[in-house]
């Protein structure tokens, strides 16, 4: 109960935060919405079903890529999305399909190979992607004929798309398949001897977090109305890999709470001038030594420390 | 009739090593087999090849009468083949209720059923019954890995147990359980396979126990089957006493 009081608490707070804000503000929050869709897909992958990937920003490129490419050509938003989503998962499948023969580092790094890739593609094919010029004008969807060009609009937009991501999710990793992801991050032999098809799922599980890169990418691309290959590039998976790792990996709301660590604490601490990037560096390095586990990590621990802390009490124990 | 489980001439290296050498038996419906033998004897090895872990070199398994030699483990645990392993195997971060579901619920329906069926995958009330068997039922909602070993043991063998196998193998179930839980599972494990009409193989070094449950025992001594009859016999076989105390 306590619970959904909270998170009822802070969608309030989603929806009426940005009413004090200025154009930035609201751009930042757009921003952190579509992050953390893109961090939900890389949690999905790597925290419940235990697959490192480092291409996470080269699906958020695709689909950005797509996105762009269809609505200046004059294909409606709601065509390029789902097919932003669709070649992502597809494109996941074959990535997946050789690709999860192995495992952690190596795994890691084929997936680096992939994004460099992507990046090198969506950087010299100019015929397609406009090269390093990018591809520019591209025009905000209209809602039911409502149109988003104004930040405050665009920004609710997002909003909505988390929402439905997030729930999504939620009802993905409750149902079967996300125990049979959480079963095989944990001990794939177990799993296999109680007859999950451990590749079936780790590649589903791979290309539905690659796909909901993809629909991040959908949307980053009318936020920013300007894209080039630049945000694509394999640091950018990295910066999705912190977030994830931050949050808390496996966690449900890891993404939420590590995409806002990741995007809007640099801007916070801005008023320590030229340190603030230092500052940030060090506050990741403190957390991720002191808690592993990320901030929800932290939250349990604080948590159980609480209730062992009222048994004592309740059992008459010292103060 | 064919018997539920034929193993023929199994044989598995590990360079020099012949660690299973040739082996074959079978398992009746209803019956529980034990097979014991000195540390290195191969019975590791040997499940590790019938359930598709590791490729035998050569060797032949049918279930039922029907080939199922190089299936993967996932397809003979559909098939109806449960196992546990040698060392602890639950999911520790799973609460005890999930852990139970997860291990019935690749057994039915589709993959795109599974995506869209209650999260219980059906299975609810049959975790609940093997809650109350095992006597889990106060620990259904704890992560199993905060159980007790005792109590993950029972959880790991009531998980192989979950999909209603036609036959468990089970590695070592006696290994590391005080003897109050260690006659509780032997009374279980009995009452599964007179009440249900269970199968097992059961590799054990816990003689008493793999004695008194067994209705016949294979012994392994360097990857070859030494001897192999009723309980009683095997433990008056001057061969199999030699191999174990040495001469």
């Amino acid at each position: 109960m306590r619970g959904r009081l909270i998170l009822l608490l802070l969608v309030a707070a989603l929806v009426l935060l940005p009413l004090g804000l200025k154009n930035y503000g609201i751009y930042l929050l757009s921003l952190w919405a579509i992050s953390t869709v893109a961090a939900l897909g890389l949690n999905l992958t790597l925290g419940y079903a235990g697959q490192v990937s480092l291409a996470q920003a080269a699906f958020v490129g695709i689909g950005a890529y797509v996105s762009a490419l269809l609505t200046t050509n004059g294909v409606d938003f709601w065509v390029a999305l789902p097919l932003a989503g669709l070649l992502c998962f597809v494109v996941g499948l074959l990535l997946g399909f050789p690709a999860l023969r192995v495992q952690h580092h190596y795994l890691a790094f084929v997936t680096l190979g992939f994004n460099v890739l992507v990046f090198l593609v969506l950087r010299n094919e100019e015929w397609l992607t406009g090269g390093s010029y990018g591809v520019s004008d591209i025009p905000r969807p209209a809602v039911f004929g409502f149109a988003t060009d104004r930040p405050l609009a665009f920004y609710y937009l997002t909003l909505g798309f988390l929402a439905a991501a997030g729930l999504a999710l939620w009802l993905l990793v409750r149902s079967p398949w996300g125990r049979a992801f959480t079963a095989l991050r944990e001990n794939p032999m177990r799993a296999a001897s109680l007859g999950i098809d451990i590749r079936t799922y780790t590649l589903l599980a791979f290309a539905i977090g690659s796909a909901l890169g993809g629909l991040a990418g959908a949307f980053y691309a009318p936020l920013v109305e300007f894209i080039d290959p630049t945000p694509f590039h394999p640091a950018a998976s990295l910066a999705l890999l912190l977030m994830v790792a931050v949050g808390g990996s496996g966690y449900f709301f890891a993404p939420f709470l590590g995409a806002a660590l990741v995007i809007l604490l640099p801007e916070w601490l801005r008023f320590s001038e030229g340190l603030y990037l230092m500052l940030y560096a060090l506050l990741v390095m403190v957390l991720m030594a002191y808690c592993p586990s990320g901030l929800c990590g932290l939250w349990v621990r604080f948590q159980a420390r609480m209730r062992a802390r009222g048994a004592g009490l309740a059992e008459g124990g010292r103060p | 009739m064919s018997p539920l489980l034929e193993v023929r001439d199994m044989r598995r290296s590990f360079g020099a090593i012949q660690a299973v050498d040739g082996v074959s038996f079978a398992v009746r419906q209803g019956e529980i087999l034990g097979i014991v033998g000195p540390n290195g004897s191969g019975k590791t090895t040997l499940f590790n090849c019938i359930l598709g872990q590791i490729r035998p070199h050569s060797g032949e398994v049918r279930l039922d009468g029907v080939a199922v030699s190089g299936l993967s483990p996932a397809r003979l645990s559909r098939l109806g083949i449960g196992r546990t392993f040698q060392m602890l195997q639950v999911f520790g971060g799973m609460n005890v209720r999930d852990n139970l579901i997860v291990a019935a619920q690749e057994h039915t329906g589709s993959l795109a059923s599974r995506l869209f069926s209650p999260p219980d995958a059906g299975f609810g009330a049959r975790a609940e019954e093997m809650l109350d068997f095992f006597k889990l039922r106060h620990l259904a909602d704890q992560p199993a890995g905060d159980c007790s070993f005792g109590q993950q043991k029972l959880l790991d063998i009531a998980m192989a147990l979950m999909a209603g196998p036609r036959l468990v193998l089970l590695d070592e179930p006696a290994g590391g359980v005080n003897p109050a839980t260690l006659s509780e599972l032997h009374d279980m494990l009995g009452r599964l396979n007179r009440e249900k009409g269970a199968s097992f193989v059961v590799i054990e070094h816990n003689m008493d126990f793999v004695m008194s449950l067994c209705d016949r025992i294979l012994v392994l001594v360097e990857g070859r089957v030494l001897a192999e009859g009723a309980p009683g016999e095997i433990q008056k076989n001057p061969a199999v006493i030699e191999a174990y105390l040495g001469n």
